[in-house]
């Protein structure tokens, strides 16, 4: 379990080191104590709010994670035989990454057709991931490896089943926040969407990133 | 300082008109909280109902025959969950915690109100799921609240078909409604403080609820995890945590799973689940105190410190449930060297607690009774707990009812004992009345001797080796026949402290008419919910204008001052300087 411990010791880490620096040593029984403390994180709410729950997420995906080297380390592992296509996938989904910086930098401009562009682009590549991610089950499927199989073919299925449906969730909410585009909200008022998105996007490819790299190495 | 939900405003906006977005869809904290206490409470009552059958079959083996073996089992599995997560977890943090961390803090409503009603909704969703598993087919599930596979799933253990599914479902619910009330929880309490409020201003309630909040945010998606694997080894038929084995004689297709797997997630979730439920009974119970007793907390930051090292603590500790899983002793060393470091901040936290009432100015109102009660018990609790930690006392006791002691007084009996105490002390500023003095002293009475009795003779069954988890103990050589009436008494006691809880209903219920018209500060306190325009709060709580918080929760009994209490928004006196002094004329 150590991942999950240091993952998460270092949440905890982070948290208390957050509130530390806001002075956790203020001798608060005298008045006027509040000099200098600054209380509030200066964060939209929303901003705030993904990043907790980016917190959380980063929770279930070391779980996740560690439940996989815990188990890859028994003497009776055998790997999966991956599909190349996840090589292309990931491919799509860094681009979609990048299209998405893109289009949050023409937000803080106030580029109209930037930021169409890389909004539009950066839902598109991460729907191709998804398309690709089906490919590769249904190519290792073919090959007669499913879920009944063994423990490594499961979790191969499981850990992506998971990080498509948390690309799904993320799909969502660029869907809302194309219908405001498309329904020619201001861009001012767009920004913070795009910026999240943008954010959650990019927490999709680390994301990625860590699963892919267990099921290679692991 | 940022207060960003709703800031200062001159006339109500947007405030419910009907009876259903006031009641039913309600977006606001108070009524939520309300919601979720409420449905807490009744499942609380089903779990009740349970441990009272579980006792009969125990202290009167063979007279009742409506509780065979499959449902004692069922019993005890659906009496664990329950009382752990839909009644002391929703109550804590979705009832006390909605309720207090707005008005606590100054604030007019949680940051998402829209996602805290759905977090209610969801929650009463997976309550309907785990409620109906009594009446599918093979009913709820038997495995224990553990729910440790490979057994949780096989056909010989009472609910394996669909009751096993129905609870890792409703589980799955319960986690997305608590991260959907988690997430306000924490950023409320980070960014829609008042004015003033600093966190080393907050009172210690919002201290342990928010540390509660963080640790459920991290620990509960290994019960996720581990949720949705069992869920897929039990309809897929993946083999996460199932081995080659055999299930009634047949060979089953499973093969090449890890149950030991489950076990880390499981307590990797159970652990910190300890402290979810502890944390807020620890900083409900601190305010109690010091309101009570009309003087500060002693060592306030010390107590905010032991909260926040508690959390990082609870993290590492969880394989301390699993020392008869046959681990690496290092490995059970290492863990029992955590447990024992983290008594540390906890024993602080009982010494401070004692010191605030040493030369304190003692009320002995109802809620302090029950705030009293609890040092007692978790200190029992707590001292048992020691034992336990360490592998070579619980290789012996773990599967006895040394451990159903334990845990039923540190993290049974210690936060309903809390619970209680802060409902009296609530209620007057939640209904705006005030509850039968007399009935509630009969009812802490007979709740804290009684449980005393119910819990303290099990330590000794516990050493004289009696296994729990039995459906019958039947005439086994080395158990003597103290243990048989000793068993009686505990159901006599279990019954009557069972009973005692109608005297605690029917005083809030009656009350809620009959009683008194409350104060707006009965209780001369100093934090802001005491301080609200309105009793009941209105929705927006605040009025026009949103509080300014000029001092510590903890100004009680200040030398000089007119009165004993001094509210947190009382102003200093701008012509005495700042310091030790109170801001106030001497």
């Amino acid at each position: 379990m150590s991942p999950v411990t240091v993952t998460v010791a270092l949440l905890v880490g982070v948290v208390i080191w957050v509130l530390v620096a806001r002075r956790l040593t203020a001798r608060s029984w005298e008045t006027g104590s509040e000099a200098g403390d600054i209380a509030a994180v200066r964060m939209a709410p929303a901003r705030l709010g993904l990043w907790i729950f980016l917190a959380v997420v980063t929770s279930l995906f070391s779980l996740f994670l560690s439940a996989y080297s815990m188990r890859s380390h028994h003497g009776d592992w055998s790997h999966v035989m991956l599909p190349d296509v996840l090589w292309i996938n990931t491919a799509l989904l860094v681009i979609g990454s990048i299209a998405m910086q893109f289009a949050r930098h023409a937000v803080g401009r106030g580029l109209l057709q930037r930021l169409k562009l890389g909004l539009i682009a950066g839902g598109l590549f991460a729907i191709a991931f998804l398309a690709g991610q089906l490919v590769a089950w249904g190519q290792l499927r073919d090959s007669g490896q499913f879920v009944q199989g063994d423990p490594a073919t499961a979790f191969f299925y499981l850990l992506t089943a998971v990080h498509g449906l948390h690309l799904l969730g993320g799909l969502w909410v660029w869907g809302r926040t194309m219908k405001r585009l498309l329904q020619g909200v201001e861009v001012v008022d767009l920004r913070l969407s795009v910026e999240l998105c943008t954010i959650y996007w990019h927490y999709l490819m680390l994301v990625w990133f860590a699963l892919f790299g267990a099921l290679l190495y692991l | 300082m940022a207060y960003v939900a709703i800031a200062d405003r001159d006339a109500p906006i947007h405030d419910p008109h009907t009876f259903i977005e006031k009641y039913v869809w309600s977006q606001d904290h108070k009524v939520i909280a309300i919601q979720y206490a409420l449905v807490a409470i009744f499942v609380g009552l089903v779990a009740l109902v349970l441990s009272g059958l579980m006792r009969l079959q125990l202290g009167f083996p063979e007279s009742f025959h409506f509780v065979d073996p499959s449902h004692y089992l069922q019993f005890v599995t659906m009496h664990g969950m329950i009382m752990v997560i839909y009644l002391l977890t929703a109550l804590f943090l979705g009832g006390f915690g909605n309720y207090l961390i707005p008005l606590m803090c100054g604030a007019r409503d949680m940051v998402f109100p829209y996602m805290n009603m759905l977090s209610f909704w969801v929650y009463l969703l997976a309550v309907l799921v785990l409620l109906s598993s009594f009446f599918v087919p093979g009913g709820p599930t038997g495995a224990g609240w553990t729910l440790y596979p490979p057994q949780s799933v096989f056909a010989g253990t009472p609910g394996a078909g669909l009751g096993i599914i129905l609870m890792l479902v409703s589980l799955a619910f319960f986690i997305v409604a608590f991260t959907m009330g988690g997430l306000n929880y924490v950023t409320t309490v980070l960014q829609a403080r008042c004015r003033g409020m600093t966190l080393m201003r907050m009172p210690l309630s919002v201290w342990g609820i928010f540390m509660a909040t963080i640790l459920g945010l991290l620990a509960f998606p290994a019960l996720l995890v581990s949720a949705v694997m069992m869920t897929l080894d039990g309809t897929l038929g993946t083999s996460f945590f199932l081995p080659a084995t055999t299930s009634m004689g047949q060979p089953l297709d499973h093969h090449g799973g890890s149950p030991l797997l489950f076990q880390h997630l499981f307590w990797f979730f159970g652990h910190p689940e300890v402290y979810i439920v502890a944390l807020p009974a620890f900083g409900i119970v601190s305010d109690l105190l010091s309101t009570h007793a009309r003087k500060n907390i002693f060592g306030y930051r010390m107590m905010v410190w032991a909260i926040l090292a508690i959390g990082g603590l609870s993290f590492v500790v969880w394989a301390h449930h699993m020392y008869v899983s046959g681990m690496n002793p290092y490995f059970g060393f290492f863990f029992a060297t955590t447990t024992l470091i983290i008594a540390v901040p906890t024993a602080i936290k009982v010494y401070n607690w004692v010191l605030t009432l040493w030369k304190g100015d003692i009320h002995l109102t109802v809620p302090m009774m029950f705030a009293i009660g609890f040092i007692f018990t978790f200190v029992h609790g707590g001292l048992t707990g020691l034992f336990l930690g360490n592998v070579t006392v619980d290789l012996p006791l773990s599967d006895t009812y040394f451990v159903v002691g334990h845990f039923h007084m540190v993290m049974g009996v210690s936060p309903i004992l809390v619970v209680f105490g802060a409902i009296y002390h609530w209620y007057p500023k939640i209904t705006g009345r005030m509850w039968n003095v007399k009935l509630g002293k009969l009812h802490f009475w007979f709740t804290f001797l009684g449980t005393y009795a119910i819990y303290l003779p099990m330590h000794y069954l516990g050493i004289l080796g009696v296994p729990r988890r039995y459906f019958a103990l039947g005439n086994t050589v080395f158990i003597p026949d103290s243990v048989h009436t000793i068993n009686k008494v505990i159901t006599i006691a279990a019954l009557i402290v069972a009973a005692a809880q109608i005297v605690f209903l029917y005083n809030l219920i009656v009350s809620l008419r009959r009683g008194e018209k409350a104060p707006v500060n009965p209780w001369r306190a100093t934090t802001l919910e005491w301080q609200t325009p309105d009793t009941p709060p209105k929705h927006g709580n605040w009025g026009p204008r949103l509080p300014e918080v000029h001092r510590w929760a903890y100004d009680y009994s200040v030398p000089g001052a007119k009165e004993d209490f001094i509210p947190q928004n009382e102003p200093v006196d701008p012509r005495l300087g700042s310091g030790r002094d109170h801001g106030i004329r001497h």
